[in-house]
C-alpha cells in the first residue's frame, strides 16, 4: 500500500451527532473506492466531509500528502484549500455558464482558462459543444461537463456522488465505460459513491459497504460479496443465502471444514479461525449453488447435494430467480438463479423436485456475535 | 409643474436604493440561507412596514429622530443640525419603510439559488466572495434589479411618513407627492394632474419592468 506521500487519501472520521459516522476509508492513487450501502447510510456525508462541506466533531483527512482535517490539532481546511474534484449528485452545473465556462472558472488563475477547460471538454467527449448551457445539454452531457469541471482544478483527489442516477440506462453503460477508460489517464484516488452493487463491483478496486454511518468491511468487490464480514454486511450487499450452523471438525489436509446444519452436514471451505463445536453464520452466493440437471448429470452432484421443492419461480427475462424449499416446507430457503433455457429445459415450476449444490469453495463461515440478525434469531430460539 | 418636487424625489429615491442596496443583498441572503433563533421575528419586523399605517411609522419616526431621542441628539451633535425635517432624515425613513420592499424580493432570489451551486462553487476552489460575484450574485440578479425598481417607484410615491418625518419644505422635504397634496390644497388642479400623471406613468412602466424581470427568472428556473 502506498503512504500519504504518494497520492493516496486516508479518511479517519468520527462523530455522535448529528449524523452518527464512524468511518475509515482509504485509497491508492489510481485506485477507484467504491462507497455502498442504502439511503440515508452516511455515503454523501463522508463525501461532502472529505471536501470540506462538513466538519466532524473527530477525524482526520489526509490526501497527496497534505493533512485537510485534523480534530486533534484544530486543523481544517476549507473547500477551497483542498484539492478535491467534486461531482454532485445533480452536478450542480452553473445554470447561467456555458459548458466551457462551467469548466473555465474551475481552472482558477491559470494562465489561459479557457484553452484548459476547451481541453478537459475533449477529454469528455464534449467537443463541439462547449458554448452550450447545462440546460440545452441532456444529462449524460451534463454529467460529463460536471466531470471536466472536477477535473480543472487539477484535483488530488475524484469524488463522485451518484453520477450514474440521474441518466437512463444506455447512457448509464456508455457513462460507466467512459469512467472506466477516464481512470487510467487520472493517477488519482476515485470516490464514488453509489447504491447500485453492481455498478460498484465493475467499477471499482475497491468496496467499502457504509451502514448507519459505520464502514462495515473494506476489500476487492469479489471479496466483499462473496465474503461478507458480518450477516448484516450479508444483507447489504444482498446475498439471500444465510443461515446459521456449528462447525462439526476440521479437515487440514483436504482443506475443509465439516458444518452441521438442519441434520446434514456439509463440506465448506477451510475455516480454522472457527473450533469445533463453535455457533457460525454462513452464507452461500447465489453462484455457488448448482442445479442438478436432469439431462446431463455430473460428477459434482456429490458436493452438498440438497433436495427440496421448487418454492418460487420467477422469469426475469433470460434469467430466471428460483427458490428452493428445503425439507419440504417454506422455513427454509435457498435461492438462485439459472438461465431461463436451463429453467425450461429441466421443468423447473412451483411444486417441482429438485435437487442443488452447495459449492464448498462459495461456503462462507462468519462468527455469530457479529451479526446481529442471527443473534436476534438465537435468542428467539432460546425463549 | 413643481420640478424642484420632481428632483428632490429622484434624488430620495437613488439615495434609498443605493443605501439599501447592499443591505438587501446582506440581510436577504442570511435570511435565505441561514436558520437562527429569533429568525421568524427578524422577518416580521422588516415586512411590518408593509402593513402599518404610513402614518403610524411616520409618527415613530418622528418620535425617534426628534431632539429628545438619542439618535436625534446624537445626529444633531455630529452634523450640527436636526434630523427631522431635513433632507437626511427624510433618507433614513425612506430606507426603514421600503426595508421590505428591498429585502423580500432578494430573499426570493437567493433562495431560489441552489445550495449546491453554491458549494459546487467552493470545490471548484472559488474564494466566497468570488463565488458571490460569479455564480451567486447573476443568477439573483433579476430578483436584485426587481427589488430596486420597487423601492425606486414606492419611494417615489410615499407620502404618510414623508409628511410626518420632512413636512414641506421646498427643495429639503417637498416631494412630488407632497408637492401634489400641496398644489390640491391650493385649487391648483392642473399642476397636480401633470405631476399625478408623471407619476402614475412612471409607476406603471416600473411595474411592468419588474414583471418582465420575474418572467426571466421563472424562465431561467424552468
Amino acid at each position: 500500500m502506498p503512504d500519504g506521500a504518494s497520492g493516496a487519501l486516508k479518511v479517519v472520521l468520527a462523530q455522535s451527532a448529528p449524523i452518527p459516522l464512524d468511518a475509515r476509508l482509504e485509497a491508492a492513487p489510481g485506485q477507484l473506492l467504491a462507497l455502498v450501502g442504502p439511503s440515508g447510510a452516511g455515503k454523501s456525508t463522508i463525501l461532502r466531509t472529505i471536501a470540506g462541506l462538513i466538519r466532524t466533531r473527530q477525524g482526520r483527512i489526509e490526501c497527496a500528502g497534505a493533512v485537510w482535517f485534523d480534530a486533534a490539532a484544530g486543523l481544517f481546511e476549507p473547500p477551497q484549500r483542498r484539492r478535491v474534484g467534486y461531482v454532485f449528485q445533480n452536478y450542480a452545473l452553473f445554470p447561467h455558464l456555458s459548458a466551457l465556462d462551467n469548466v473555465a472558472i474551475a481552472v482558477g488563475t491559470a494562465a489561459r482558462p479557457k484553452l484548459r477547460a476547451g481541453e478537459l471538454l475533449a477529454l469528455v467527449h464534449l467537443d463541439g459543444l462547449e458554448h452550450r448551457r447545462p440546460a440545452e445539454l441532456s444529462g449524460g452531457q451534463q454529467q460529463r461537463v460536471a466531470v471536466a469541471r472536477a477535473l480543472a482544478r487539477d484535483p488530488a483527489v475524484l469524488l463522485l456522488d451518484e453520477p450514474f442516477s440521474a441518466v437512463d440506462q444506455v447512457t448509464r453503460r456508455k457513462l460507466h465505460r467512459e469512467l472506466a477508460q477516464l481512470r487510467r489517464q487520472l493517477n488519482l484516488p476515485i470516490v464514488l459513491v453509489t447504491h447500485d452493487l453492481e455498478e460498484a463491483a465493475g467499477l471499482a478496486d475497491r468496496m467499502c459497504i457504509l451502514h448507519h454511518g459505520h464502514t462495515l468491511q473494506s476489500g476487492a468487490p469479489a471479496e466483499v460479496m462473496n465474503r461478507p464480514a458480518s450477516a448484516e454486511v450479508a444483507r447489504l450487499v444482498d446475498l439471500p443465502n444465510v443461515f446459521d450452523g456449528e462447525v462439526v471438525a476440521h479437515d487440514a489436509a483436504l482443506r475443509r471444514t465439516h458444518l452441521r446444519w438442519r441434520g446434514r452436514t456439509l463440506e465448506a471451505l477451510h475455516a480454522p479461525a472457527f473450533e469445533s463445536g463453535a455457533r457460525v453464520t454462513w452464507v452461500i452466493p447465489a453462484a455457488g449453488i448448482v442445479l442438478h440437471r436432469r439431462d446431463r448429470p455430473s460428477r459434482g452432484e456429490r458436493e452438498n447435494p440438497i433436495a427440496g421443492i421448487v418454492g418460487e419461480c420467477l422469469r426475469l427475462g433470460e434469467m430466471t430467480a428460483v427458490t428452493q424449499f428445503v425439507d419440504g416446507n417454506g422455513a427454509t430457503k435457498l435461492a438462485f438463479s439459472i438461465p431461463s433455457h436451463v429453467a425450461d429445459r429441466n421443468g423447473i415450476a412451483p411444486g417441482a423436485g429438485i435437487t442443488v449444490s452447495l459449492l464448498s469453495e462459495a461456503i462462507h463461515l462468519m462468527s455469530r456475535e457479529r451479526s446481529t440478525a442471527a443473534s436476534e434469531r438465537r435468542e428467539a430460539d432460546e425463549d | 409643474m413643481d420640478w424642484s418636487a420632481f428632483r428632490l424625489s429622484l434624488e430620495l429615491a437613488f439615495w434609498t436604493c443605493g443605501l439599501l442596496l447592499p443591505v438587501g443583498i446582506l440581510v436577504g441572503r442570511a435570511l435565505a440561507w441561514r436558520t437562527f433563533p429569533g429568525k421568524v421575528f427578524v422577518e416580521a419586523l422588516i415586512a411590518l412596514p408593509l402593513v402599518l399605517p404610513p402614518t403610524v411609522l411616520g409618527f415613530y419616526l418622528l418620535i425617534g429622530f426628534g431632539k429628545a431621542s438619542w439618535a436625534g441628539q446624537a445626529y444633531e451633535a455630529v452634523i450640527g443640525e436636526p434630523l427631522v425635517f431635513s433632507f437626511a432624515g427624510l433618507v433614513i425613513a425612506s430606507m426603514i419603510f421600503n426595508l421590505p420592499f428591498v429585502v423580500q424580493p432578494m430573499q426570493r432570489a437567493f433562495a431560489a439559488v441552489d445550495p449546491t451551486i453554491r458549494e459546487a462553487a467552493w470545490c471548484c476552489g472559488l474564494s466566497r466572495w468570488r463565488a458571490f460575484l460569479r455564480i451567486e450574485a447573476p443568477l439573483a440578479w433579476p430578483g436584485i434589479l426587481s427589488a430596486l425598481v420597487l423601492t425606486f417607484a414606492h419611494t417615489l410615491g410615499e407620502f404618510g411618513v414623508v409628511l410626518m418625518v420632512g413636512g414641506n419644505i421646498p427643495d429639503e422635504t417637498r416631494t412630488v407627492a407632497i408637492a401634489i397634496y400641496d398644489r390640491v390644497q391650493a385649487f391648483d388642479d392642473q399642476a397636480a394632474g401633470a405631476m399625478a400623471a408623471v407619476l402614475l406613468l412612471f409607476s406603471f412602466a416600473a411595474i411592468g419592468l419588474v414583471n418582465l424581470l420575474s418572467l426571466r427568472v421563472g424562465r431561467r428556473h424552468a
